[in-house]
């Protein structure tokens, strides 16, 4: 485990966020027995989804069916599996062991992850599914140069899902070794493949109810283990955090914010980051084709609003309850973490403090009920990377094949085939890369891929849904600025030029160049300038016919007329 | 879509109605959930404490526990406020206006 400083910390509030990469699971992890149990239920869970991905194959024939399920979820299935995004090995083990070390702290943290939500029905839900097809680059290539936007929307599409694939399969990877006791190779191989066979054959249908079933699992599990501690405190909350605090060394000061908001520039960065970087993440995004039409999309944003907070309330009470319940068994704890039953070091905890939910299940539901926690923790990283290779291949094979190579003149069976073949290939290097990353620190790359998502894809998405005057010029400038501002950025962090590179300061610690941990601060800036410079500057003729084109765009956007021709069976 | 069909649709006295009142709707919402959430990192930044207080007299609980889930429920119910009114009334319009040119 690492120490906590500032920079521990805010490490670990990158995390969750990470959706699947904690610090202990990026760090050295201490691999523990043979976990049987838990072994035998996530095998269960492989057997039931590949039912699931058999049964997909079958309703699998057309590109639409491929990419977008057939447009055939509902508002609820949808919503289901958009939470099942977000409730990530990380986030769940992550935030739990964040409350039960920091308490309070551990809610705003969640929050912050919550709120983007809200804001992307509000302002761009609709619209990207009353303009898009496939993929976002369908919503932001919509009235420009084809070539160049898709190219440009691919390239910073595929940064993203690379960078979090890495962060995915090295937290497979460790993850395994803490709830299975197996080799962490033996993660990686399985996890590529599987959800090679997923998109292979069930396409977005398969990868959609793996999500689903996985959801499902993961909501049932958290509610039973939070019912089950609260009923050690007489299903008072009160005593709850009564006996938390009389277990906890820090005492009373759990209870309130801690040190999460020390600097208020990096926690903006992030909040922004968060915010609209979910609003460009491209497996996030391709979920909103996967409904019929504008009236599912929104419901499935309510139904996943609620799930993911409810979601975060269980992870609150499950930490505040670890604390007192995990105490009752000091053989879990190191030598001098626990105190005469007072946890005095969090993370003496044995595996860290991402074992505090795993921990908890066993203390409240026995081995079976451990070794069911445990799968699901594991399932989910699964369902999550199936998402995200989805979404990848799509970028090559719908916008760089389709459109940029056979611009138009390709048929769909080809189109098919080329996602299927880019899939198998990104899971080959996904496999590839995880296994070489086993050691290194991937704690900045789930950073990075939001700072890109929100630096590159949103921008470029939301001035081209709302400013009429963007050009093609002005979409490619500002996507490119933002991307390479923000990896050139992070690069220079010192999550990536200190403690990665190696690059030390006078007093021998690991620094940075620049003074933020994520770059959205400056980077969102940046790319918004460069579409706003770049499209006044372009005076060309093409400019002036997409300058014309938006009032088509527009009417379409908002009413969704033309849209529903483009969907309809 | 054709240009002749854009132009109806902009010329049907609902849609400038449409486009108004969602847009002024969705930017209430938004300004609320941000002004919310701001309005609690600020005060996380500048008055701790003050969410670190006791909810009652010789409780553990602080009144920072039922804010944090406050929140979460507002950004629930306000998901659920806009697609009660874009669900129905701005589906209706929309519903109206694709009717009278169709």
């Amino acid at each position: 485990m690492r120490r906590i400083g500032p920079w521990g910390l805010l490490a670990l509030l990158l995390i969750p966020v990470a959706l699947a990469a904690a610090p202990a699971l990026t760090g050295a992890v201490e691999k523990q027995p043979v976990n049987t149990s838990a072994v035998a239920m996530f095998l269960v869970f492989v057997a039931g989804t590949l039912g699931i991905t058999y049964w997909a194959s079958r309703r699998t024939r057309t590109a639409r069916d491929f990419y977008t399920a057939g447009g055939g979820i509902t508002g609820f299935q949808n919503g289901l599996a958009i939470a099942g995004d977000y409730m990530s090995a990380a986030s769940f083990l992550g935030i739990s062991g964040l409350v039960f070390a920091s308490g309070y702290d551990g809610l705003i943290y969640s929050i912050g992850f919550l709120v983007g939500w809200p804001i992307i029905m509000f302002l761009i839900a609709e619209q990207i599914r009353n303009l898009g097809k496939f993929t976002f680059a369908d919503v932001a290539s919509y009235r420009f140069g084809q070539t160049p936007i898709r190219t440009m929307a691919a390239t910073s599409s595929l940064v993203v899902v690379a960078f979090y694939l890495i962060a995915q399969m090295v937290g497979a990877g460790k993850l395994i070794e803490l709830l299975f006791g197996l080799d962490y190779w033996i993660a990686v191989v399985a996890v590529g493949v599987l959800m090679m066979v997923y998109v292979i054959f069930g396409g977005m249908t398969a990868t959609t109810w793996v999500q689903i079933t996985k959801a499902v699992l993961l909501l049932a599990g958290a509610t039973f283990m939070a019912g089950a501690a609260l009923m050690h405190f007489g299903f008072s909350p009160e005593e709850m955090f009564k006996q938390a605090v009389a277990h906890h060394g820090s005492g009373e000061s759990i209870m309130g914010p801690g040190t999460l908001v020390k600097d208020p520039i990096n926690a903006i960065s992030l909040g922004l980051a968060l915010m609209f970087g979910t609003a460009g993440l491209p497996h996030i995004l391709m979920r909103f084709f996967t409904v019929p039409n504008a009236k599912e999309a929104r419901k499935s944003v309510f139904y996943a609003t609620g799930f993911i907070g409810y979601f975060y309330v269980l992870t609150f009470i499950i930490g505040f309850a670890a604390i007192a319940l995990l105490t009752q068994h000091p053989e879990w704890f190191k030598g001098g973490a626990l105190v005469d039953g007072v946890v005095a070091d969090p993370k003496g905890l044995v595996g860290g403090t991402n074992m505090v939910a795993i921990k908890l299940a066993e203390a409240v539901g026995g081995s079976i009920f451990l070794g069911f926690i445990s799968a699901v923790a594991f399932a989910t990283i699964l369902a999550v990377v199936a998402g995200l290779t989805l979404a990848g291949a799509s970028a090559i094979s719908h916008d760089l094949y389709a459109s940029v190579i056979a611009r138009g003149r390709g048929n769909e069976a080809t189109e098919i085939r080329i996602s299927r073949i880019a899939t198998f290939v990104l899971g080959l290097v996904a496999i590839a890369l995880g296994i070489a990353f086993e050691s290194q620190n991937v704690a900045f790359m789930v950073g990075l891929a939001f700072a890109v998502a929100a630096s590159a894809n949103f921008p470029v998405l939301a001035a081209s849904i709302f400013w009429g005057k963007m050009t093609t010029r002005g979409a490619l400038f500002g996507g490119f600025a933002g991307l390479l501002s923000a990896v050139a950025l992070t690069v220079l962090s010192k999550a990536v030029w200190g403690d990665v590179l190696g690059n030390l300061g006078a007093d021998g610690k690991p620094v940075g160049l620049v003074p933020l941990d994520n770059p959205a601060i400056v980077s969102i800036p940046v790319a918004f300038f460069c579409i706003w410079l770049f499209s006044v500057l372009d005076r060309s003729e093409r400019a002036k016919n997409e300058r014309a084109a938006y009032e088509a765009q527009k009417v379409r956007c908002e009413t969704g007329i033309g849209a529903d021709g483009a969907v309809a069976h | 879509m054709q240009e002749d069909s854009v132009a109806a649709i902009k010329g049907h006295p609902l849609y400038a109605e449409l486009v108004a009142k969602r847009k002024r709707f969705a930017w209430i919402l938004t300004i609320l959930m941000l002004a919310i959430y701001y309005g609690f990192i600020l005060v996380i930044a500048f008055e701790p404490q003050w969410l670190a207080q006791p909810i009652a007299e010789g409780a553990v609980t602080t009144i920072g526990i039922p804010i944090g889930v406050a929140i979460i429920v507002s950004a629930f119910i306000l998901t659920g406020i806009y697609v009660y009114r874009a669900n129905g009334e701005f589906d209706r319009m929309t519903r109206t206006i694709r009717e009278d040119l169709l």
